[in-house]
C-alpha cells in the first residue's frame, strides 16, 4: 500500500475534475439503484400474497362480484380453515388523483386472517364495535394529515357516486410487512351493505390449513361453480397478487433498458475523464517506468485510480439514494408500497461502480502499460 | 469581433475521441428523454384518438369511467330521441348504446390482462368514424360472435378469424378484425349488445355515445341532458372523456421522463464541464494569442460556449438517431383509470426530436459556461509566458 500516496496525489492533481467525475458517477448510481428498487419493490409486492391464503374471484374478471351465498358453501370445502371476503370500494378523498386502496371487508373473519394488519388491541375493539368505523394505514394518515377518531368523508367511484360517505377512523395499523403497504383503508362490509343495495363480495379469501392442499381446493371450488351463474377462478393469494403486478406490462424491460442507457452514458463520461487525465500524465508515466516501475504496476495504478473515482462516486450515489428514500418515505404515490433501497440493491450498485471504474480505466491503463519509454522521454526533452 | 466558427470546428476535430465520448454520453441522455416522452405520448395519443369531438358520451351521473357507469334501456331510448342527435344516411339516429365490461384473458407472453369487451349495435360503426373492419366480416345478429381489435390479435391466443375464445362460460367465434387508427379501441373485443347483456351484467348498458348534429352546440346539449331529471347522467365530449382517461398515467410517465433524464443530465453536464475545462486548459496559449490579437474576452467566451454547444448538438442528433428505431414499437400497460389494458406504440415525432436537441443544447450551455468564462478571464501575460 505504499503507492497510496501516489494515487492520492494523482487524484488531487485536478480536484475539480476528480470531484465532477465522482459526482456524475454518483448521479448515475443514484438513478440506477432507484430504478432497480422500483423493480424489487414490484417483485416484493408479488411475495406479499400468502401461499396459505387462497382467493376466489369471478372467472370473467375481478370486476365482477360474487354472490354472498358462496360464503356458506366455501366454509365446507375440505382443507379450508376459514373464509372471509372483501370488496373494492373505489374510495376517493377530495382529489381522485390522490389514489389509495379502499376495501370493504367482513372484519370479524378478515382481521384474524391478516396478521399483517397490526394495531393496538383497544383500537381493534373500537373498530369492531362501530359500523361506520375504519382502519387506516399509518402512511395514509400521514399523507392526508388525519388523526385517530376523526370523521372523514369519502366518495366512491362505484357506489352512489356523488354522495359522501362518513367514516370514523377508529384504528391505525402498521403493516408487519412493509410490502403490504401502509396506505390502505379498510371498513366494514356491513356498512356498505347497509348503504347500498348493490353491495356484493368482490372476492373471497380462504385460509388453508395446509398449503399443499391449494391445488385441490382450487379445483374443488371452481368445479363446483363451473356451470353456475357466477363461475369462479381460485388461486393462491400469491398468484393473484402476481397477476396484478404483471398487469403493469413489461416494466422490467423498460427499467432495465433505461438502466443500460444510464450505465453507458456514464461510462462514456468516466472513460473520457480517465483518458484526459492520463494523456496529461504521459510524461510522468514514462518517468515512472524509467525509475523501474513495472508495466503491470503502472497498469494497476491507473486502474486503481479510476476505480477509486467511480467507487467513491458510487458510494455517494447509493448512500444518497438510500438516505433520501429512507427519510422521505417515498412510496410512489401509493403504487409502490414498501419502496426502499435494499442492501442487495446497494451492493449491485457498488459492483456496477467498480465495473465502471475497470472499464473506463482500461484504455488509459493499457496505454500506460504499452508506453514506449524512450520515445516519450525524447519528447519531453 | 467574432472568432470564426471554423476555429471551433477544427479544435473539435483535433480531439475526436474526447469530443465523441462527450457527445455520445449526452446522446444517451437525450435518447432516454426522447424514449420516455415517446412512451408517454404514444399512450396519450392512443386514448386521445379514441374519442371524436363530434360525439357525446353519456354516463351515469358521477361515473369517472365506463366500467362503473350504468344506463338502462329506457334512458338510452330517451337519449336517442333527442333532436340534437344526428341522423345517419338511412334516417336512423347515430346512437350507440354500449355494454362495457372487462374480461381476464391470458396473454401470449405471461400473465393475465383485463381486456375491454364492448357490446355494440351495428350503428357503432357509423358513430365511430375511425373504426373499420380490416379482415373478416361484421357480426351476425343473434350469434355468439366477436370482432377483435387489431392490437389484441398479436398479444392473445385464439384471436385468428374462425378461432374460438372462451369467456363468461361461453365460446365466442372470432369473425373479424378491426382497426381504429391506432386508438385504444384496437385493444378491445366487440360483440353484440344482445349477446353480451345476458352473458355479463344483464339488462343494462354502460354508456351511450351519439353523434351531434351540430358539434358547436355541445354546451347546450350537455345542459339539456344533465338537466333532464329523467336521465341522471353526465354528458361529455367523447374526445375529452378519453383524453381524461389518460391523464393519470401520462402524468406519471412525464414525471418519470423528467426525473430520469434530469438526473442523467446532471452526470452528462459534469462530463461536459470536464471536457471543456480540458479543452480550455490545453489551449491556454492559443487563447492568450487570441486575446493578444485583440479579440474581446466576450468573444473568447462566446467561442467556447459555441464549441460546447456544437458538442451538445452532435449529442442531441446522435440521441435522436438512436431513438428512431424505437418509433412504432408496440407495448401495453394497464391504464388504472379505466382498469383495462391498452396497447400503444412509441411515438417519436419530429417535434420530440427537436426538443431532444434543445435539451442537449441546454446541457451543453450549462456545461460550457464555467470553462468558457475561465477562458475569457485568463490573464494574458501568464498565458503568453507559458508559450
Amino acid at each position: 500500500m505504499k503507492y497510496l500516496k501516489l494515487i492520492r496525489a494523482n487524484l488531487f492533481r485536478s480536484k475539480r475534475r476528480t470531484i465532477l467525475t465522482m459526482l456524475s458517477v454518483a448521479a448515475a448510481l443514484f438513478l440506477f439503484v432507484t430504478l432497480r428498487s422500483v423493480l424489487t419493490t414490484l417483485d416484493d409486492a408479488k411475495e406479499v400474497g400468502s401461499e396459505t391464503r387462497m382467493v376466489t374471484r369471478s372467472s370473467i374478471s375481478i370486476v365482477f362480484p360474487l354472490p354472498e351465498a358462496y360464503y356458506q358453501w366455501l366454509q365446507t370445502v375440505p382443507g379450508v380453515n376459514s373464509v372471509s371476503w372483501s370488496s373494492w370500494f373505489g374510495g376517493v378523498y377530495r382529489d381522485p388523483k390522490d389514489f389509495f386502496a379502499t376495501f370493504a371487508v367482513d372484519a370479524e373473519s378478515y382481521l384474524p386472517m391478516y396478521p399483517e394488519i397490526d394495531m393496538p388491541a383497544e383500537q381493534r375493539e373500537a373498530f369492531l364495535a362501530e359500523r361506520s368505523a375504519a382502519i387506516v394505514g399509518s402512511g395514509l394518515m400521514e399523507r392526508f394529515g388525519w388523526s385517530l377518531n376523526q370523521t372523514i368523508g369519502l366518495r366512491s367511484t362505484i357506489y352512489s357516486p356523488g354522495e359522501e360517505w362518513p367514516f370514523t377512523i377508529r384504528a391505525v395499523y402498521e403493516p408487519t410487512n412493509p410490502s403490504f403497504g401502509d396506505e390502505n383503508f379498510f371498513f366494514h362490509y356491513d356498512y356498505l351493505y347497509e348503504k347500498s343495495q348493490y353491495a356484493q363480495p368482490g372476492w373471497y379469501i380462504m385460509q388453508l390449513s395446509d398449503p399443499e392442499a391449494a391445488a385441490s381446493v382450487a379445483e374443488t371450488i371452481d368445479e363446483h361453480y363451473k356451470n353456475s351463474r357466477a363461475a369462479t377462478r381460485t388461486e393462491t393469494e400469491r398468484a393473484f397478487q402476481t397477476g396484478f403486478i404483471t398487469m403493469y406490462g413489461n416494466v422490467g424491460f423498460l427499467l432495465n433498458a433505461i438502466g443500460m442507457a444510464v450505465f453507458f452514458a456514464i461510462l462514456f463520461v468516466a472513460a473520457n475523464t480517465m483518458m484526459m487525465s492520463a494523456r496529461e500524465r504521459t510524461n510522468e508515466q514514462a518517468v515512472l517506468k524509467m525509475l523501474g516501475f513495472s508495466d503491470r504496476l503502472l497498469f494497476a495504478l491507473v486502474m486503481t485510480e479510476a476505480a477509486v473515482i467511480t467507487v467513491v462516486g458510487g458510494v455517494l450515489g447509493v448512500a444518497g439514494a438510500k438516505l433520501l428514500f429512507d427519510l422521505s418515505g417515498f412510496q410512489g404515490a401509493g403504487f409502490l408500497p414498501g419502496f426502499e433501497i435494499k442492501w442487495s440493491t446497494a451492493i449491485v450498485g457498488l459492483v456496477i461502480a467498480v465495473l465502471l471504474g475497470v472499464i473506463s480505466g482500461f484504455v488509459p491503463a493499457w496505454q500506460a502499460l504499452r508506453l514506449p519509454i524512450s520515445q516519450t522521454l525524447r519528447r519531453v526533452a | 469581433m467574432k472568432i470564426p466558427v471554423i476555429y471551433n470546428l477544427r479544435s473539435l476535430r483535433q480531439r475526436p475521441v474526447s469530443t465523441l465520448t462527450t457527445a455520445v454520453g449526452m446522446g444517451l441522455v437525450v435518447l432516454v428523454f426522447i424514449a420516455m416522452m415517446a412512451l408517454s405520448r404514444g399512450f396519450r395519443a392512443a386514448l386521445v384518438e379514441t374519442g371524436s369531438t363530434d360525439n357525446v358520451i353519456v354516463l351515469r351521473k358521477g361515473s369517472d369511467s365506463e366500467l362503473v357507469s350504468g344506463i338502462g334501456r329506457g334512458t338510452a331510448q330517451t337519449i336517442a330521441a333527442f333532436p340534437f342527435v344526428a341522423d345517419g344516411p338511412d334516417g336512423r339516429p347515430l346512437v350507440s348504446p354500449e355494454v362495457y365490461v372487462l374480461i381476464s384473458l391470458e396473454r401470449l407472453t405471461e400473465g393475465e390482462a383485463l381486456v375491454v369487451a364492448r357490446g355494440i349495435n351495428p350503428e357503432a360503426f357509423d358513430v365511430r368514424k375511425n373504426v373499420e373492419i380490416v379482415e373478416g366480416r361484421m357480426l351476425n345478429p343473434g350469434a355468439p360472435e366477436i370482432l377483435v381489435g387489431k392490437s389484441i390479435v398479436d398479444r392473445f391466443a385464439n384471436t385468428g378469424i374462425g378461432d374460438k375464445i372462451n369467456f363468461a362460460s361461453r365460446d365466442w367465434t372470432v369473425v373479424g378484425h378491426f382497426a381504429a387508427g391506432g386508438s385504444s379501441f384496437e385493444s378491445e373485443i366487440w360483440g353484440e349488445n344482445e349477446q353480451f347483456m345476458p352473458a355479463f351484467r344483464g339488462e343494462v348498458f354502460q354508456t351511450v355515445t351519439f353523434r351531434m348534429d351540430d358539434p358547436s352546440a355541445f354546451e347546450s346539449i350537455k345542459s339539456s341532458l344533465e338537466g333532464d331529471p329523467r336521465l341522471q347522467v353526465d354528458a361529455l365530449r367523447e374526445y375529452d372523456f378519453y383524453a381524461g382517461q389518460s391523464a393519470l398515467l401520462s402524468q406519471i410517465l412525464n414525471f418519470a421522463a423528467v426525473f430520469i433524464a434530469g438526473i442523467m443530465a446532471i452526470g452528462a453536464i459534469f462530463g461536459a464541464i470536464n471536457t471543456m475545462y480540458a479543452a480550455v486548459g490545453a489551449r491556454s496559449p492559443e487563447i492568450a494569442v487570441l486575446l493578444t490579437l485583440g479579440f474581446r474576452p466576450f468573444s473568447v467566451m462566446s467561442s467556447f460556449l459555441l464549441e460546447a454547444t456544437m458538442i451538445a448538438v452532435l449529442g442531441g442528433l446522435l440521441g435522436g438517431l438512436f431513438s428512431l428505431p424505437i418509433n412504432g414499437i408496440v407495448t401495453s400497460t394497464t391504464n388504472w383509470q379505466s382498469f383495462s389494458e391498452v396497447a400503444f406504440a412509441f411515438r417519436v415525432t419530429p417535434d420530440l426530436l427537436f426538443r431532444g436537441v434543445i435539451f442537449a443544447v441546454v446541457m451543453g450551455l450549462i456545461g460550457g459556461f464555467f470553462p468558457a468564462r475561465r477562458a475569457a478571464r485568463q490573464p494574458v501575460v501568464k498565458a503568453v509566458r507559458e508559450i
